[in-house]
């Protein structure tokens, strides 16, 4: 900090001195070092530039750095040109237009690489304190993207200033960045690193990796060096380590012996050895030990021989970066922030399960109904989950407006689902109920023939269900914590639906009915509930959930004919995980497998097939010991 | 007692000799051994079908007469090809491998050849390296042990775990669907050590042996009629006699049958593992034919189009599921195949390739509802008509 407000005071009493100079007359000075600018010896003219603290400076950096500065030969002064041969002069100080020159007269300012990396540095400092907040940011982003040891300086003067309260800050966590890996005194870099080390932003990771970068090396002692890490490879690798450093003879492979072998045989024989007989590992090795000990190949290198010079040598990796200290705090930091990341990775991977069992809920509430209550298993659900999902696609193509055809699907994919539940029960399942296996193939029998029909209307490409504007994007809290609006929307419904079932069920006649011709439906008959037309309308419903289900899952995943049959086994699973006849069961069962499928996931993150598998493995498991699912009813409601 | 068994089961008689008839006739018209009229392909076609029967009745047993809706037998099948496959593979693969390195100079060490065979079998999925489960691929004796082993541990285990704690009905296919996902779920892996989706190709060749493909064909057809007739004797004896109506009685009524002192779970896991060893004979004998298996031929719907055949067939009797899955199996065969003429309906043309499965979807419901006993039923009017005909 000292060293920066010295740095930043200098400036000031430079600039002050250099005052009564302009910009050109400074140039006329360096002149030399200007029009043949070298690397070394331009410093001297830049630092002048800078002293001079007049506005147009910045200005031509930025023109000399892009080769648009010109010298005009007959007054040796400097101009920006414009327009066509002969080019208007035009005054580097003022901006105006002095005079008139033809092009053999001006000669252009070309400065090499290393010169114009000279001055992007200098311009770092005038960027840094422009005006305009834009251009900035835009500083801070090249610093970010690459950081070097000479922007430490500008940057550190560039933050008293600074209005812009997030700019600021932005500054400052930029400085520590360039601090820790560039700053001069190692206290200062331990001391940024260590305040480094509560952030878990990708930028501070890579500041902490970029600092432990390593080499690997081999070497028969340990040199004085930053050592990393004592490494012990496989022996393949390590032999093969020690060759590329040249500290020991290439093994012969088998291969190499075999072909050896053959360019040696004499009469069917190598070494004395029958050719018939080499098809023995061990006889391929005497031949060739016979053929060394002859003189004529080179002798073998044995196991042993390679194993002693691996036991000869040390394997090491040293760091980069000099100073122990340094490296020393950076692995501490790095623990530190991993630690935090993780448990935000946790936090992330917690919301990610909670969005994937809010799908399997959707998926699995109207087989909880249809299923769980009824007992009718509906093979076909998978199917009004898709019917749901085609009538939002076909109602995007008729209203353009994505909020609005939202808003209207939800409803209309009911409408269609419930149509389709109602019919299939009057036509089919009220036939069956005293055979459910026969349930199970009638319905299995509906949705192949659904599936079909729906190829046959809308083919076998994905159709897109796009969701409106507002929906996009996603709500981030940093680095590793962040969660798709899109799922917070079907989080929401899933919400919203757990109590719609729940409130139907429970508080309304209809439910109450539901509920009394579950358990016992000759009694509800003598009640004066007509079991038939309560069976129709919870069947509806059901289907009617799968429907809007159908309509969150196409915005989530693709619509395609046979997106049901994906959801279909998962459904029934979560129904019968979760307890069978039970809404907070299938709540329960829906969490459980999404928790899993997404904990399983993360332990082997390559493979969502293996997590898949290992899912239901577990639900096998988990079946035998509580066969009725984690919330079993008790007593009369939980039947035969 | 073989005989009295026979002789109680009439039918049992009349399907072997439709059987033995069957084979004749195909063989007398088939191109390798006959008057050719019967294409090579089409040969493959109808042993491919008798395999189908053979795991039908399988499913028939299982489900049509101890009330076990299992949707777990194409798992078996699957797992019986792969097990021959793996021996086919191996094999031939060892063949080629061999006799590209007889030419080398020095000859090959038996790990150089194992290399070079790995490295061909695993190569599409990246790896060169034998996992575990091929330890036996090199014998035939192990593997073809393995197609009977294998499938009847996993149901053994399966069926264990399932039948203990009770768990029927419904629950059952839904559980038995889950394993079958799981399986096919897991072979789709590129890990699985059996080449993913890309699952063994190449099986209709058989190794160290120069047959013909016309002459294979026909020969598979035998051994798939064999073990046809084989099967059909043994699942008839299963369901005959004292312990047959066990059987049948836990599907009419298990708690029941379960009162009168019968350890239920015993019949039915012997009923499940014995038809999953059937299944997997069926499926060693079905891959060959087809030349390729892959996981998608495990998937769930494969188990469940084994329950429709089974049930338009007619369940509780062995004759209805061979019915139905012939009948289905051909019918599918020939409305996918282009064979059935589209109907142009003036507006619109019904093209059956597209149809077909909404044909087949709505005739199963029609079915269930309206005929419970299958194609098989109609054998119930012949005879109750011949019986009720003497007395009027």
């Amino acid at each position: 900090m000292l060293r920066a407000l010295v740095m930043a005071v200098s400036i000031v009493v430079l600039a002050a001195a250099a005052a009564a100079q302009d910009l050109q007359s400074v140039l006329r000075t360096h002149s030399e070092e200007i029009a043949k600018p070298s690397r070394r010896s331009v410093q001297v003219a830049i630092d002048d530039l800078i002293a001079l603290g007049q506005p147009e400076v910045p200005m031509f950096l930025e023109r000399w750095q892009g080769k648009e500065v010109y010298q005009w030969d007959t007054d040796g002064q400097f101009y920006y040109v414009d327009g066509a041969d002969p080019f208007d002069l035009i005054d580097i100080s003022t901006g105006e237009v002095v005079g008139q020159a033809p092009k053999g007269e001006l000669s252009q300012i070309k400065p090499n690489a290393g010169v114009r990396g000279v001055i992007g540095t200098a311009l770092v400092q005038f960027q840094l304190q422009d005006p305009d907040p834009e251009r900035r940011i835009a500083a801070l982003d090249a610093i970010a993207r690459d950081g070097s040891a000479d922007q430490l300086e500008p940057l550190a003067a560039s933050i008293d200033a600074e209005p812009d309260a997030a700019i600021r800050a932005r500054k400052e966590s930029l400085l520590q960045m360039l601090t820790a890996r560039f700053g001069d005194a190692t206290e200062d870099r331990v001391a940024a690193i260590e305040a480094l080390s509560t952030e878990v932003s990708v930028d501070a990771r890579a500041v902490m990796n970029q600092i432990l970068t390593s080499q690997n090396g081999v070497a028969t002692e340990l040199p004085d060096a930053n050592i990393a890490e004592i490494r012990e490879p496989e022996f393949a690798d390590a032999y093969a380590e020690l060759v590329a450093a040249d500290l020991a003879e290439p093994a012969l492979s088998a291969d190499e012996i075999k072909s050896v072998l053959a360019a040696n045989i004499v009469e069917g024989r190598v070494g004395g050895i029958p050719v018939s007989t080499l098809s023995d590992p061990d006889a391929r090795i005497a031949a060739y030990q016979a053929l060394a000990d002859a003189g004529t190949v080179a002798p073998l290198m044995t196991q042993s021989d390679m194993q002693a010079a691996i036991d000869a040598h040390v394997f090491y990796s040293v760091y980069d970066e000099p100073i122990a200290a340094v490296t020393d705090a950076a692995v501490a930091a790095l623990k530190h922030m991993e630690l935090k990341v993780g448990a935000m990775q946790t936090a992330d991977l917690a919301m990610d399960a909670i969005s994937l069992a809010s799908i399997y809920f959707l998926a699995a509430i109207g087989l909880a109904v249809t299923f769980g209550v009824m007992g009718v298993i509906n093979m076909a659900h998978g199917e009004f989950i898709m019917m749901g999902a085609y009538t939002g696609y076909v109602i995007q193509q008729i209203i353009p407006d994505y909020t609005v055809s939202i808003i209207v699907a939800l409803p209309v994919a009911f409408a269609v689902t419930f149509a389709a539940g109602v019919a299939m029960e009057r036509l089919v399942i009220r036939h069956l109920y005293k055979r459910p296996l026969e349930t199970l193939l009638a319905t299995f029998g509906i949705s192949i023939a659904l599936q079909q029909i729906a190829k046959n209307i809308f083919g076998t490409q994905a159709r897109p269900l796009t969701s409106p504007a507002w929906l996009d994007g996603a709500l981030v809290f940093n680095d590793v914590v962040a969660i798709s609006y899109i799922r917070i929307a079907i989080f929401v419904l899933a919400v919203l639906f757990l109590c719609l079932i729940l409130f139907i069920l429970k508080k309304t006649r209809l439910g109450l009915e539901v509920r009394a011709v579950t358990q016992n439906p000759g009694m509800a008959a003598s009640m004066g509930i007509n079991p038939d037309r309560i069976n129709m309308l919870t069947f509806g419903l059901g289907s009617g959930i799968a429907g809007i289900a159908g309509v969150a899952i196409g915005l989530y995943a693709k619509v395609t004919s046979e997106m049901g049959a994906d959801y279909i086994v998962q459904s029934f699973m979560t129904v019968v995980v979760g307890g069978v006849g039970n809404v907070w069961g299938t709540l329960a069962g829906a969490s459980l497998i999404g928790f899993l499928q997404k904990g399983i996931e993360w332990m082997n993150p390559s493979n969502t097939l293996a997590a898949q598998t290992y899912m239901i493995l577990f639900i096998i498991i988990f079946i035998q010991f509580r066969p009725k699912g984690i919330v079993a009813l008790k007593g009369r409601a939980a039947g035969n | 007692m073989k005989n009295s068994f026979l002789v109680t089961n009439r039918s049992v008689l009349v399907f072997l000799l439709c059987l033995a008839l069957f084979t004749l006739g195909v063989t007398v018209l088939a191109e390798a051994t006959g008057a050719g009229v019967i294409s090579t392909s089409f040969v493959k076609t109808l042993g491919k079908t008798l395999c189908l029967c053979l795991i039908a009745i399988a499913m028939d047993v299982v489900w049509g007469y101890c009330g076990i809706l299992s949707l777990g037998h194409f798992a078996f099948f699957g797992i019986g090809g792969y097990a021959i496959g793996m021996w086919l593979m191996y094999a031939r693969t060892h063949d080629i491998v061999v006799g590209s390195l007889s030419n080398d100079v020095i000859p090959a060490t038996s790990a150089e050849i194992s290399d070079a065979i790995g490295t061909q079998i695993f190569g599409v999925v990246g790896s060169s390296e034998f996992p575990l489960i091929w330890a036996f691929a090199h014998s035939l004796p192990l593997q073809l042990a393995a197609v009977v082993i294998v499938p009847g541990l996993l149901a053994l285990v399966f069926g264990w775990l399932a039948f203990r704690s009770r768990v029927t009905g419904v629950y059952l296919s839904i559980l038995t669907q889950a394993m079958t996902l799981a399986l096919s779920l897991y072979l789709f892996q590129n890990d699985s050590g059996l080449r993913g989706n890309n699952g063994l190709s190449g099986l209709q060749n058989m190794p160290g042996s120069d047959l013909g493909q016309d002459v294979l064909s026909i020969r598979f057809f035998w051994a798939s009629a064999v073990a046809l007739g084989l099967g059909y004797v043994l699942f008839a004896f299963v369901i005959s006699g004292k312990m047959g109506s066990v059987i049948r009685a836990i599907r009419d009524d298990e708690a029941r049958v379960r009162f009168l002192g019968y350890h239920v779970e015993s019949y039915k896991l012997f009923v499940f593992t014995i038809t999953a060893m059937v299944a997997g004979i069926a499926g060693a004998l079905y891959y060959p034919q087809a030349g390729i298996i892959n996981p998608a031929e495990i998937a769930p719907i494969a188990s469940i189009y084994l329950a429709v055949w089974v049930a338009i067939g007619g369940r509780g009797r062995l004759y209805g599921a061979v019915i139905g899955a012939t009948f289905v199996s051909l019918l599918s065969s020939w409305f996918t195949g282009g064979g059935a003429p589209n109907i142009d309906l003036g507006f619109y043309e019904i093209v059956w390739t597209d149809w077909w499965l909404v044909l087949l979807g709505l005739s199963f419901v029609l079915v269930t509802l309206l005929f419970p006993k299958g194609i098989g039923g109609l054998f119930d009017y012949i005879t109750i008509n011949r019986e009720k005909g003497p007395k009027a």
